[in-house]
């Protein structure tokens, strides 16, 4: 059991990330224990998949280490702006 | 049921072919994955050391940490990533990090990154089941395979389509 839930999570990266969107499902039937996530920040610009998965890594260092699942996708307003365009169609 | 697989995992161990140090040298080369190499060393430490990791992630072009093997994995994570490097059609080394926890955490301290399953692309960290899904799903996962010499099988099904005659050609 971990003492997060997705509103904390959610919070968080919003503040830290400076995020736009931030999307957290919980998946783990309540027990905090896995968490999917999507964040949509000017702060991955210009950085590669794995930089920005590293920021969010270094971002919820703390809370990974209770979480044990967590799935992210990190994109760019552009990116998610193509994202969500692909998904309409 | 586990003192079997656990049983089943040794044997395939004994027959992995050599990684690492600590794996005998006479193994033979057969199998491509490891239930349980880079043993914990003799000194007892608590982590896999940096020399022994940086030798493992280049003993195949693509190198997996994982939880369980290819043949049954243990983690949907680890699984996903299984089944995506299986339809590429990708050879790969594949270490099992729930059979030796010096190899788990210095896996993790090694890339400085806290999940499993880990991708090594020609002893490049890659990263973890989200971002092989992500390149998976852009295409960009055939262009870094193609960068080391190995040709995704979705691209020759995919040049295949564009040719269909070529079969017919070679007979």
């Amino acid at each position: 059991m971990s003492k997060y839930n997705s509103k904390y999570l959610e919070d968080k990266l919003k503040q830290e990330l400076e995020a736009k969107y931030v999307n957290v499902v919980d998946e783990s039937d309540g027990c905090g224990g896995k968490f999917s996530v999507i964040i949509v920040s000017e702060a991955f610009k210009g950085k590669t998949l794995l930089q920005k998965h590293r920021l969010v890594n270094t971002t919820l260092a703390e809370e990974l280490k209770e979480i044990h699942a967590f799935s992210q996708k990190s994109y760019t307003p552009e990116e998610w702006e193509k994202v969500q365009q692909q998904q309409q169609q | 049921m586990n003192r079997i697989c656990q049983t089943l995992l040794r044997q395939s161990y004994a027959r992995a072919p050599l990684t690492s140090n600590h794996v005998a040298a006479t193994a033979t080369r057969c199998t491509r994955w490891y239930s349980a190499d880079a043993s914990p060393p003799a000194s007892a430490a608590d982590v896999v050391d940096k020399s022994t990791l940086e030798k493992l992630v280049r003993t195949n072009k693509v190198v997996i940490f994982m939880k369980g093997n290819p043949q049954a994995p243990r983690c949907g994570f680890s699984n996903a990533v299984v089944q995506i490097m299986r339809m590429h059609g990708v050879q790969y080394d594949a270490h099992d990090v729930l059979q030796n926890e010096a190899l788990r955490q210095g896996v993790k301290e090694f890339t400085d990154w806290p999940t499993i399953p880990q991708v090594f692309i020609d002893g490049e960290f890659v990263g973890g089941c989200d971002i092989l899904m992500q390149l998976h799903q852009s295409g960009d996962l055939i262009e870094e395979l193609k960068k080391v010499g190995i040709i995704s099988e979705l691209l020759k099904a995919e040049e295949a389509k564009q040719e269909p005659n070529t079969e017919e050609k070679k007979k």
